[in-house]
């Protein structure tokens, strides 16, 4: 069973449209990426799958019931953008608030905030808490009980580098264990490698949902080849190749990923004028650009 | 229920630590003092004990100051939620609507029962101290504790409905402040004002009790006094509605709290974060 479906999903406010047919799917044990700039429509998105706000238009089946049916509120995880909490409550007493809300025994609070870093300051008042502390509490408090699928809006936002890669170890051993994962990020480079897929809205339509490595084919951006040559050789390298010339020595070449080898293969039979090259295949932010600025034009 | 007595639980820490808890109590015990030392001038009327007397003048005093602790205490429990942004998250739980609005008021009525034992304990002990017999007015002063405990449901229901309704703190508390003007206050001088225009007529004999009736405050009033005829003597405005009897403001005391959080669901219920 398909953990999540959202298909042809619609939503107004006013005058904007925050999101206009969407579809899209999560299965059990997939991590999914949902990627789009600020207002694309990712946070209205995730409102909707928790029940929050109503949807205008489409179906969305989450876990099998209705969206915020009690059944769905047991089953599912949120942590939501800029995750507050009361300031006058330990990290502790708020978490334990939580367990007894999922009928868990308060008790579990400490092993919650130990397992996302916190440990040191349960005792201490959220309103001492920085903004990546309290993310984490929000994360701890979306590990409660066994979640069969988790909402995550911008999750890594206000983490550091190290902290991060260890959220992203969480998520592995969640998903390892069945749940289906939704996140969002304004960033491609920071969900990259650690999602099944990705899907990037862009002002509230879906404009591309792959793997990394399907995006990266489909978008079949220009490869770089960036050719160093050897002092006063740098005008016939680039003649032969008929390529640009960035400066004394220094080589520019844009090709198609196909053309690749070819023009490798005529580099490496002018190997006496050169001393050096370098292949840049597109960055995640060109590909991430492709997808997202399609809609806009 | 461990859900609703979760949140109770914290709620009921927050208020603490918010000193809500001693802002309540210290309010309380500083009026009811105030009041039985006012009162200990005269010797009070023939037959009533000390008690009595201070219960009539503990019930005027409860009439202006429940309904605002409650209102106080009240009037940010939804809006302060949706403005901190911690709502959203809260709705996401098992937990219903209705149960979040049930842990809320079970910590808010701990609060607003500890602060009235204080209060109504201190002016009952400086009672006893001057007066043996006191021990007479002892129903009247519990009587007085559960049907306070009955307003201060109404006006917290009824604030946390206008909480829901504003969505804003600082609207909440304006409609808080309003809602207790109105209710309490002018509520009363238009009767009083009525009444005086209508010179005994139709108005002042068919609807006027009514009226009375339907405001909770009032009705706490008039089930008080009229459940101890011995003070009608303090009664103010009481006195023109002796017709009522106690049962029929009883029977409001105790409905206007089940129509307030009815109010207050519905308004929750509305709300979308
Ligand atoms: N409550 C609301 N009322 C009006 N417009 C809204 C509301 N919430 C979101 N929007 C609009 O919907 C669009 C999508 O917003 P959002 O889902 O928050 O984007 P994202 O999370 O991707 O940054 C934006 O144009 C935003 O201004
Ligand atoms: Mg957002």
């Amino acid at each position: 069973m398909t953990a999540l479906i959202l298909s042809q999903v619609t939503k107004r406010f006013d005058r904007t449209a925050a999101l206009t047919d969407v579809t899209l799917s999560v299965a059990p044990g997939e991590r999914v990426a949902l990627l789009g700039h600020n207002g694309a429509g990712k946070s209205t998105l995730m409102k909707i799958v928790l029940g929050l706000i109503p949807a205008d238009g489409g179906r969305i089946d989450v876990l099998g019931v209705a969206p915020g049916s009690p059944a769905a509120r047991a089953n599912v995880a949120y942590l939501p953008e800029n995750a507050a909490f009361h300031p006058s409550l330990t990290g502790e007493e708020q978490i334990g608030l939580f367990l007894r809300l999922r009928g868990e025994p308060a008790g579990k609070a400490g092993e919650l905030l130990d397992r996302v870093g916190l440990g040191d300051a349960a005792r201490r008042r959220i309103g001492t808490y920085s903004k990546g502390m309290r993310q984490r509490v929000g994360l701890a408090q979306a590990l409660i009980g066994r979640p069969r699928l988790l909402v995550l809006d911008e999750p890594t936002s206000g983490l550091d580098p190290v902290s991060r890669r260890e959220f992203y170890g969480i998520l592995d051993r969640l998903a390892a264990d069945g749940a289906a994962i939704l996140l969002s990020s304004h960033a491609l480079t920071e969900v990259e490698a650690r999602t099944d897929r990705i899907v990037i809205l862009s002002n509230g339509v879906v404009v591309a949902d792959d793997t990394l490595a399907g995006l990266r084919r489909r978008a079949a951006l220009p490869t770089r080849i960036q050719i160093s040559a050897r002092p006063g050789a740098a005008d016939a390298v680039a003649r032969e190749l008929t390529a640009g010339r960035r400066n004394g020595v220094m080589v520019d070449l844009v090709c198609a990923a196909d053309k690749k080898l070819a023009h490798l293969g005529s580099i490496a039979a002018m190997s006496d004028m050169i001393e050096d090259v370098d292949v840049i295949p597109p960055s995640l932010e060109d590909i991430y650009d492709h997808y997202s600025r399609r809609t806009l034009s | 229920m461990t859900a609703i007595l979760g949140l109770a639980a914290c709620e009921f820490r927050i208020a603490l630590r918010n000193r809500w808890v001693a802002i309540a109590v210290a309010m309380m015990a500083v009026f009811a003092l105030v009041l039985s030392a006012a009162g200990s001038a005269p010797t009070g009327e023939v037959g009533a004990d000390r008690l009595s007397v201070t219960v009539a003048s503990l019930t005027s005093l409860a009439v202006y100051l429940v309904p605002l602790l409650a209102l106080l205490m009240a009037f940010d429990a939804v809006a302060g939620e949706i403005e901190r942004g911690t709502l959203p998250l809260l709705l996401t739980y098992p937990a219903s609507r209705g149960r979040i609005l049930a842990g809320k008021a079970i910590a808010h009525l701990a609060t607003l029962a500890l602060a009235l034992a204080v209060g109504y304990g201190s002016a009952a002990a400086a009672a006893f101290a001057v007066d043996p017999a006191a021990a007479n007015g002892l129903p009247a002063l519990l009587r007085l504790f559960w049907s306070s405990l009955l307003l201060g449901a109404s006006f917290l229901g009824l604030g946390y409905a206008l909480s829901a309704v504003a969505r804003r703190p600082g609207a909440a508390a304006g409609l808080a402040i309003g809602v207790w003007l109105v209710m309490i206050v002018l509520y009363d001088l238009g009767l009083l004002a009525a009444i005086v225009a209508d010179g005994g007529g139709p108005f002042t004999t068919g609807v006027f009790p009514w009226l009375l009736l339907a405001n909770p405050a009032d009705a706490f009033r008039l089930f008080n006094l009229a459940a101890s005829e011995a003070t009608t003597a303090a009664a103010g405005i009481g006195g023109a509605a002796n017709a009522i009897p106690a049962m029929q403001a009883l029977a409001s005391v105790a409905l206007w709290p089940f129509l307030a959080f009815g109010l207050a669901l519905f308004a929750l219920r509305k709300v979308t974060p």
